[in-house]
């Protein structure tokens, strides 16, 4: 088994803010990140598959397919934007490509919003 | 869902391997440089990964903010700028960068949530590094 990650970056905004709750509690609870006026992040995203190297070609899986990493928002219409659901959301939107190029199974999703800060997601449920 | 959440610290320390139970030339032959009377000392890098559910109302998996006291209030103000062989975590046992990792682990362990500490790795210089998960 062989495990291969590819890492892209991408610079977003954000802030954590909870509706259901007064804006003392969010203040509280999410100190300078609840700033509404928001802020941001280079965000480094590393995707990692795991599979058997292909006898033909040598690839676990050809990076060409995993390139075009674009993130829209619309999953954090409704849920905040932590660095933890970030991964998730990569996770949901990458797993079905990785799965149908075949070959290999996405492993890990670990996203960066600093150097020392991340969150990883392994699909586990 | 069970996500995780890692946090990087870093703290300087110096430290002298050397075992009690060898003699000195065994002390010389097993640790090598590192055995030097005098000491010598790192950069060490923290990671500490945290696992669980996400918290329904902050989408998180611990409140950072929690995390970074605990690490700053047991581990770094511990450990940062000390010579860890007299620390009492080391007393009885090499401060070798694995102990290190089990013993940044096991302060950590019972004063954050049941069961969210996944792992610890410590980095002693960008090309070696430990990590504990605590089995």
């Amino acid at each position: 088994m062989i495990f291969l990650t590819r890492r892209a970056t991408f610079s977003a905004s954000h802030y954590y803010w909870n509706p259901a709750w007064t804006a003392e509690k969010n203040e509280q609870v999410f100190g300078r990140c609840a700033n509404r006026n928001g802020h941001g992040h280079n965000y480094t995203l590393e995707v990692t598959v795991a599979g058997e190297p292909d006898p033909v070609t040598g690839f676990v899986v050809d990076l060409k397919g995993l390139k075009d990493v674009n993130l829209e928002v619309p999953e954090f219409a409704r849920l905040i934007p932590t660095t933890e659901n970030i991964a998730i959301a990569a996770w949901k939107r990458l797993e079905p490509a990785v799965t149908a190029a075949g070959g290999a199974r996405l492993s890990r999703i670990r996203v960066y919003e600093t150097p020392e800060i991340f969150a990883e997601y392994r699909g586990e449920l | 869902m069970k996500a995780y959440f890692g946090r990087r610290y870093s703290f300087s320390a110096s430290h002298r391997l050397h075992s009690d139970a060898l003699s000195a030339e065994e002390n010389r032959a097993t640790y090598g440089k590192c055995n030097n009377p005098h000491g010598h000392g790192h950069n060490y890098g923290l990671e500490v990964l945290v696992g669980g559910e996400l918290d329904a109302e902050t989408g998180m998996v611990v409140n950072m903010a929690a995390l970074d006291e605990a690490v700053r209030e047991l581990v770094i103000e511990r450990f940062d700028h000390a010579n860890l062989n007299l620390d009492p975590y080391f007393k009885n046992r090499v401060p070798t960068t694995e102990n290190l990792c089990r013993a940044v682990f096991e302060l950590l362990k019972d004063v954050l949530p049941a069961g969210v500490l996944e792992s610890v790795r410590v980095e002693e210089t960008e090309n070696n590094f430990f990590e504990y998960r605590g089995e």
